[in-house]
């Protein structure tokens, strides 16, 4: 039986994995949107696909940085205040994205629509690069002083691990919204999308190699857990299998085998930075600092708590998820309720 | 200015902006439920479109509510980072809870509110609507949760962890949670929520009779959003007076603060309107005030005692008095305000002239803003009367910045938020006036001539022809 702290360092791993294949899609689609969407029936059927999801995806996000805040608060205070500006960035790409899809159709003007679907796309791609930013700079290990405080800024987290790992993250993004256009829409957009979406996966694998390369030669404990333990080798190994398996239901026009594969892709990978990670949360560059599952935790108390909250509120959630993502199954129709 | 300074504005002007929006949706979706329920309930198409126009109203406030929402939730981490390690084993369960119990849900249904009306049933829609009221109302009660226990901590410990770092460790999470003040602010923020809502469309509905835009849907609308604002006007004074006894037990130098009361004394006065006391003393000009009022109000006894700001001798440890003083008094003045448009209402509901009082519609459609302006006075009034506590009696505001966030840090978020907080204003106000400019659908078989109405209508009309 694992300790409490590694229930929670997996349960948010699932609540992030959550994010990550839900608003990956969303924030995929609007990545490509310029790309694949050409006329303005075409992008709103773009913002049609997520129209009626893209909010409750967000959620994923706001829940899994509230349990990280219950769940190992010094992660969450060291990250966050950290990684300041970065975070205001990225506060403001959600801010930039949300607004554009809910403004974009207020008004029939060319140019005021063009504005908010270059803020749709440029919100969209700010967004997935700063989460892989963050992640790589988290899983290279922060300079943490003595006061377990990162003091590098802005300028300190874009270094060539980090950006490569942005790029992927990137990457991933765009080829989850594609196929989720593919299984959503229709005609020469539909075509378009499949295409952005393999143009994404050759981004993906070229930045995962690229990432894994550079991390070879610059920090073991990274691998660690590869050496020490079989279990880790199933994110990489599903990951990979995942992307052969979707590039292969493309071309049989499987579309939701595609989209599947592309998500079980992105836990594959999110598993991967899990166990390059495991037991550390926040490794820092002195490995006395490192904020752990061990030192890092709530009390037990809060953790039992928090343990009974997810395992009664979780299942509801995921049942009426799943009622909705049904209720808007099927292709995009474009009528007067929606964007 | 040094960065708690410049953290401190930052947090008010992002809390101040936010609680704008839940505010006016928490309200809303109230409104929609009721109206849902009628619909479900009679089969009227006019309960329908009545329905569908709040739904809009709803969305374009919505989406700014949520990402406001989302910097809210950062902000603790990103510039209190001292604060987020001291509360978080007690703080960021309920925000944990809000996500998995409330927001899950709202977003879920507001899903099938706004796009899936034609592809689920009567049922489902009705109840969509319900469980997105269901949902706000659950986020309001876990939110306060976090924030009483900031006001009234309960059901912790205080420990030491290995590097010498203090912190709040969870010991009882129901006492925690049903802290000594959660009910009473539970109960007065959602009675405010729904005055807001009831507020706004009573306003706009007052709008579209002034520009003889009345239809079938107005009227209902009309008259829906004065029995809520009448009855939420009213539940304000009982939630307001609940809270504020609740304050003078566990706060009470707050308490002393709201009232300018600084000698502990017997038979004290109810200040009721003037200039605001200082810190160190009340104003030169005494207010007009009722003698031994508050004394009365307080413990039914019109001489019984008291306690001023004087029983904290350590003056350093008081609240700003006239900051917390002016807000409390202005929400106060504003909720008479709103009572005394909503008896007016009443009263000429009962002689059948509600729609036809041209007076009584400019107030209310002027009125809009007051119950908003009245929230965040009241929020003004909790958060300034805490200070020189983040978490009463147990930690210092300015001991809870993020000591790797610098001035020029915070200056450039600033000053960012600014800027894209007031586009984000004028977009709202933008959505909303063209959603409002549009109306309602008509009744099926009902011609509408805006361009005929135009004439009709009093001068600088023009406007609703954007509606078209």
């Amino acid at each position: 039986m694992p300790s409490l702290p590694t229930v929670w360092f997996l349960l948010l791993g699932l609540l992030l994995v959550g994010y990550a294949v839900l608003d990956g899609f969303d924030l995929g689609a609007g990545i490509v949107h310029l790309l694949v969407a050409r006329n303005d029936a075409e992008r709103r059927s773009v913002l049609n696909a997520i129209g009626p999801v893209w909010d409750g995806n967000e959620v994923w996000l706001i829940t899994g940085g509230g349990a990280l805040f219950a769940a190992f608060p010094l992660v969450y205070a060291t990250v966050f205040s950290g990684f300041y500006l970065a975070v205001m960035l990225l506060l403001g790409a959600l801010i930039l994205r949300a607004v554009s899809i809910e403004f974009r159709s207020k008004e029939t003007n060319r140019l005021w629509r063009l504005w908010w679907d270059a803020g749709f796309a440029l919100g969209s791609a700010l967004a997935a690069l700063l989460f892989g930013v963050a992640l790589g700079n988290i899983v290279r290990g922060l300079p943490l002083d003595d006061g377990g405080v990162y003091r590098g800024g802005l300028a300190g987290l874009l270094n060539p691990f980090s950006i490569v790992m942005g790029v992927l993250t990137l990457g991933l993004a765009a080829q989850q919204g594609s196929s989720w256009l593919v299984l959503k829409t229709e005609g020469a957009l539909r075509t378009r999308a499949q295409r952005a979406g393999v143009a994404s996966t050759v981004v993906v694998i070229a930045a995962w190699l690229g990432a894994t390369g550079i991390a070879w030669f610059d920090s073991n404990r990274v691998f660690d857990n590869f050496a020490r333990n079989p279990l880790a080798w199933v994110g990489p190994v599903g990951a990979a299998v995942a992307l052969a398996g979707m590039l292969y239901a493309y071309r049989r026009r499987q579309e939701f085998l595609a989209f599947v594969l592309s998500s079980v892709a992105i836990v594959g990978l999110a598993a991967t930075a899990g166990a390059t990670l495991y037991p550390n949360l926040v490794p820092a560059v002195d490995a006395t600092r490192s904020l752990t599952v061990d030192n890092a935790h709530s009390s037990d108390t809060t953790l039992t708590v928090m343990l009974v909250i997810a395992l009664v509120g979780m299942p509801i959630v995921l049942a009426y998820t799943a009622f909705i993502y049904w209720k808007f199954k099927g292709k995009v129709q474009l009528d007067e309720a929606g964007y | 200015m040094d960065v708690v300074q410049l953290s401190r504005i930052q947090f008010a002007l992002t809390i101040s902006f936010h609680f704008v929006f839940p505010a006016v949706t928490i309200g809303l979706a109230g409104l929609i439920a009721i109206v849902e329920t009628m619909r479900w309930r009679t089969r009227r198409d006019v309960y329908d479109r009545l329905s569908v126009f709040l739904t809009k109203l709803f969305a374009v406030t919505f989406v700014i509510g949520v990402v406001s929402g989302i910097v809210m939730e950062f902000q603790f981490g990103t510039n209190w980072s001292t604060f987020s390690g001291f509360v978080g084993d007690i703080f960021g369960a309920p925000l944990a809870a809000e996500g998995i119990f409330a927001f899950f849900l709202e977003s879920a249904f507001v899903g099938i509110v706004l796009f899936g009306r034609n592809r689920v049933g009567s049922t489902v829609r009705w109840l969509a609507g319900v469980l997105v009221c269901l949902g706000t109302t659950i986020s309001a009660f876990w939110i306060l949760v976090a924030n009483s226990w900031m006001q009234t901590p309960a059901g912790f410990k205080i420990v030491t962890d290995a590097n010498g770092v203090s912190k709040a460790q969870m010991t009882d999470f129901w006492q925690a949670t049903f802290n000594p003040s959660i009910l009473q602010r539970l109960f007065h923020t959602l009675a405010a929520c729904w005055v807001v809502g009831a507020f706004f469309l009573m306003g706009i509905s007052a709008w579209y009779v002034l520009r003889h835009r009345n239809s079938d849907v107005t009227a209902i609308a009309l008259r829906l959003a004065v029995i809520v604002a009448f009855l939420g006007s009213g539940l304000m004074f009982v939630s307001g007076d609940l809270q504020t006894r609740e304050v003078q037990a566990n706060q009470p130098l707050k308490f002393a603060a709201m009232e300018g009361v600084f000698k502990t004394e017997n038979g004290v006065a109810l200040e009721i309107i003037g200039l605001p006391p200082s810190q160190t003393g009340p104003a030169a000009v005494p207010p007009l005030a009722i003698p031994n009022g508050l004394s009365a109000m307080t413990n039914l006894d019109p001489n019984s005692q008291i306690k001023g700001l004087d029983q904290e001798p350590d003056t350093s440890l008081w609240p700003p008095v006239a900051l917390t003083w002016m807000s409390f008094h202005l929400m106060v003045g504003l909720g008479v305000l709103m009572m005394l448009l909503m008896l007016f209402g009443a009263f000429l509901w009962w002689r059948r002239s509600l729609d036809t009082n041209v007076w009584w519609l400019r107030f209310a459609v002027l009125a809009i803003p007051l119950p908003i302006i009245a929230v965040e006075l009241g929020w003004m009034t909790a958060e300034v009367g805490r200070q020189p506590w983040i978490v009463q009696g147990l930690m210092m505001t300015s001991k809870g910045v993020s000591p790797g966030v610098s001035a020029t840090d915070v200056g450039i978020s600033l000053l960012a938020i600014l800027l894209v907080y007031a586009l984000l204003f004028f977009l709202w106000i933008y959505a909303l006036s063209k959603e409002i400019g549009r109306g309602p659908e008509p009744a099926p078989g009902v011609v509408v001539d805006l361009a005929a109405r135009v004439v009709a209508a009093p001068p600088k009309a023009g406007r609703s022809e954007e509606g078209n």
